[in-house]
């Protein structure tokens, strides 16, 4: 790469998140370059399974990002959709016994007052919509904004066009600091091979937000949380939706070190269908758990019973980047002129990606962004 | 955990792999006092290497297809001696996990969810061997072009030939030892064509003579070959298979010393069988997936680091014969040996020590002079498939690579699906690590060392269960 200088923006991480960030600002006409210390989309990007959900967000500035997502990534689809492998293929949330359907019947109600799309479907519908589900199961709720992407492919092809509008990207260089003005406001940064100046800094460096946050000076208590994904052996369409069990929801929102499984399951244009997802904090441990691989594989096998005799080829296993609210870091830091923070998504990212670029765009060109991004100011947590 | 700390595990050594360096390693280890447990995939021990006939086919006499039957039948038998040696077949080991005191080794042996095994061991020698190194060039998916190896395997197992008229070609010993096998059994061998020139060999002479029996060995294939009027074409390639339902032809072309494809040098092969390896890659990914440390050998494979008394960077993980750098049977036994004596805490002879160092220098030798030069994805085209399970063409790999950033075989993976198949990159993964230019492939990361039934992932294992 070779972006002529002056360079107006630089994103730390080639992730998706970066990606977005990088697409939306080149649009926006400002010369960017990219720099990741590995490849495109070799952190969490890469070990994701492309889920673009609704349907597991309470009303509030989540889900606020989720639908300008959900219409951005339409936007995207229009162009990119069968590259990024894009389906709008709907989720199925399902509920085992009546009170689980009574909760989701009234959490579904508090999200349809803000615009999501969900609609109750009684237990004897439910295989009409994925004649594989398990008998038994008390009823569900359909949710057709919810949609997946396949995450390295979605990053790539929104980095090859930030490209063809003259972004430049630098893989494989690690960012060692960030350069500072006399006023304290940022002028670029240094990688282990050159000085890239700009006056604005794009943090979208996921897991190793929290470190790069350091190296402008700035606290982000941004920490990983493990998740594995099983990959099965390729199969014909039998699982049509993103489909899991309404404990989901509750997973996802907690706020516990220990380990949480609640299975989402789907099918993919390229034939396995994935299992994911474990949520446990353990660090950056990338042993293989049996425990983990015990519940995912029991909890699918009860959704899907057919998906017993399928052989798993593979996990994927990734960390989430996480803050202590389980809200992302996005926009101007007010701590540091010239510093902006995309990161901290958890397990949203790919999801929330463009969003988040989107409206960093629009305060790097002096709009007013489409959402409030005050719930999301970096800012909002105590040094520790 | 089901056992309490104070209760002893029910094997002290847990064998992976029960061809010649795991047999030779569970008999030293049982014989020094050992509880061990060998595990293996087939259906009786021997390995690859000492491949069985199938039972039904009653084959009389196992021994003229091998070198060193006899050296096998005697460790065979030893370990029929050995009271506290146990075999189990047909147990596929799929992951290791550490446990606080030692290792529970998961095995599938079916595909019920009843199948799965768990077995719980103080320590684990990793004696999982080898598989072939491939290289795609056009026509390489065509009905009747089969391994090196594997056209052994049908020899060794089946006792059928891959075809009658068969081009052997690639690179290494093996070309020579399938080829000799291949026309003792009747076949029609027009040529073997290798790689390299093996002048490779030749620079280091102090080292081959201090193998007497590799130059025996050698000379029996070579003396073979030339009473049955084999061509040997070195420092060429076959660049092409031709034929439509099967293999019909091949093209040869003569190979620069990066292993280019110099224009004007083809020529024209009928057969109706093509044979091709290009060397063994060990199989390592049960140690890599517990982090364990690799080196990368002279033939650019990636090996797992060992010391002197081949233990891994894993505390209780020890590796011998293949999956230490492709050296062969006589390796993989003097190797299992010496782990066999480490494990126990016993010292072994040291003409053993000797043995084996004289011996893991030649396959250096060996290893650097077979080397794949980086010239030879000069003889792809577009539309050839590199990986196919996934059916991946060389076309899309250029394509995330120059256009989408890709610089690394994860990331190519990622993009194109290369190594996603039913093989997990074992066929692809060197193809795609020269095409994505990050040079050599890094060492293999498989969660699975084979497929597993969810149900089996769904039982759980008694070491799993109450953590």
């Amino acid at each position: 790469m070779n972006p002529s200088p002056p360079l107006d923006v630089v994103v730390v991480g080639a992730g998706v998140v970066g990606a977005a960030c990088a697409y939306y600002a080149a649009r926006a006409g400002l010369a960017v370059a990219v720099v990741d210390r590995g490849p495109v989309a070799g952190g969490t990007t890469g070990a994701g399974e492309g889920n673009l959900l609704v349907s597991d967000k309470e009303p509030g500035p989540e889900l606020d990002l989720a639908l300008l997502s959900t219409r951005l990534w339409r936007e995207l689809a229009e162009r990119f959709g069968p590259a990024m492998e894009y389906e709008a293929k709907g989720g199925v949330v399902v509920s085992a016994t009546p009170d689980g359907q009574r909760a989701l019947r009234a959490f579904a109600a508090t999200q349809a007052a803000v615009g999501v799309d969900a609609e109750e479907v009684p237990a004897e519908r439910l295989r009409e919509l994925e004649p594989h589900l398990a008998p038994g199961l008390a009823g569900g709720f359909h949710y057709p904004q919810d949609a997946q992407v396949q995450p390295a492919l979605a990053a790539a092809h929104l980095l090859r066009e930030a490209r063809r509008m003259g972004a430049g990207l630098i893989t494989g260089e690690t960012v060692t600091a960030i350069d500072r003005g006399p006023d304290g406001a940022v002028r670029g940064v240094r990688t282990d091979r050159r000085r890239l100046a700009a006056p604005a800094v794009i943090n979208a460096a996921g897991t190793w937000g929290g470190e790069l946050a350091a190296l402008a000076g700035v606290h982000l208590p941004v920490l990983p949380r493990r998740g594995f994904v099983l990959v099965t052996e390729p199969l014909p369409r039998i699982v049509r939706h993103k489909v899991y069990a309404a404990d989901y929801v509750a997973d996802v929102a907690s706020g516990s070190a220990a380990l949480q499984t609640s299975a989402v399951v789907e099918g993919t244009p390229g034939g396995p269908v994935l299992i994911g997802a474990s949520r446990e904090r353990v660090g950056f441990d990338r042993t293989l758990s049996q425990e983990v691989l015990r519940r995912l594989a029991a909890q699918a096998a009860e959704l899907f019973p057919v998906l017993a005799d399928v052989a798993v080829l593979r996990a994927y296993r990734g960390f989430r980047p996480y803050l202590p609210d389980h809200l992302p870091a996005i926009g101007a830091d007010p701590r540091v002129p010239g510093l902006h923070h995309a990161c901290g998504h958890e397990g949203a990212g790919i999801g929330l990606a463009p969003a988040t670029g989107l409206l960093i765009s629009e305060q790097l060109t002096g709009k007013r962004p489409e959402l409030d991004l005050t719930p999301f100011r970096a800012d909002r947590f105590p040094a520790a | 955990m089901p056992t309490s700390p104070s209760e002893p595990l029910p094997y002290d050594l847990a064998v992976v792999g029960a061809g010649p360096a795991g047999l030779a390693a569970a008999v030293t280890a049982a014989e020094l006092g050992l509880r061990c447990v060998l595990l293996d995939g087939g259906h009786s021990t021997g390995g690859q290497y000492y491949r069985h006939p199938a039972p039904g086919l009653g084959a009389a006499r196992p021994d003229r297809l091998h070198h060193g039957w006899s050296v096998y039948a005697g460790l065979a038998e030893r370990l029929s001696a050995a009271e506290r040696a146990e075999f189990r077949a047909g147990h596929q080991v799929w992951a290791l996990e550490r446990t606080g005191d030692g290792f529970a080794v998961h095995a599938t042996r079916g595909p019920e969810a009843a199948d799965r095994v768990t077995l719980r061991a103080r320590t684990v020698l990793l004696a999982a061997g080898a598989y072939e190194r491939q290289l795609p060039f056009p026509g390489w998916t065509l009905p009747g072009v089969v391994t090196a190896g594997g056209a052994q395997a049908m020899l060794k197992a089946g006792l059928v030939l891959p075809g009658r008229r068969i081009v052997v070609a690639g690179s290494g010993p093996l070309l020579l030892a399938a080829a000799s096998s291949l026309v003792t059994a009747g076949a029609d061998v027009p040529a073997v064509v290798e790689a390299t020139n093996y002048l490779g060999y030749a620079r280091r002479p102090g080292v081959l003579a201090a193998v007497p029996a590799k130059l025996v060995e050698g000379a029996g294939h070579g003396s073979a070959l030339l009473r049955h009027g084999v061509r040997l074409r070195p420092r060429s390639a076959v660049v092409e298979a031709h034929g439509t339902d099967r293999v019909t032809a091949v093209t040869v072309a003569r190979l620069d010393a990066e292993w280019r494809p110099l224009p004007g040098t083809e020529r024209r092969i009928d057969c109706d069988a093509l044979a091709v390896g290009h060397g063994l890659l060990p199989q390592i990914d049960l140690a890599t997936e517990l982090g364990a440390d690799t080196v990368t050998g002279p033939d650019g494979a990636v090996a797992l680091k060992v010391d002197a008394r081949l233990r891994t960077s894993v505390p209780g993980l020890w590796s011998a014969g293949e999956t230490n750098g492709v050296g062969g049977a006589d390796l993989a036994i003097a190797e299992g040996e010496l782990a066999g004596h480490a494990i126990a805490g016993a010292l072994p002879r040291a003409a053993l020590l000797r043995r084996r160092a004289r011996l893991r220098s030649f396959a250096d030798v060996m290893a650097a002079a077979h080397r794949p030069g980086p010239g030879w994805t000069g003889w792809l085209r577009p539309d050839t498939d590199v990986c196919r399970c996934e059916e991946v063409p060389v076309a899309k790999v250029r394509e995330a690579v120059e256009e989408l950033g890709a610089g690394d075989p994860r990331t190519v993976k990622l993009l194109t699906r290369a190594g996603m198949g039913w093989c997990q990159g074992r066929m692809c993964g060197p193809a795609v690590a020269c095409l994505s230019g990050s040079g050599e492939p890094g060492p293999d990361r498989r969660p699975f060392g084979c497929p597993v039934p969810l149900s089996q992932l769904a039982a759980g294992s008694a070491a799993a269960a109450g953590e």
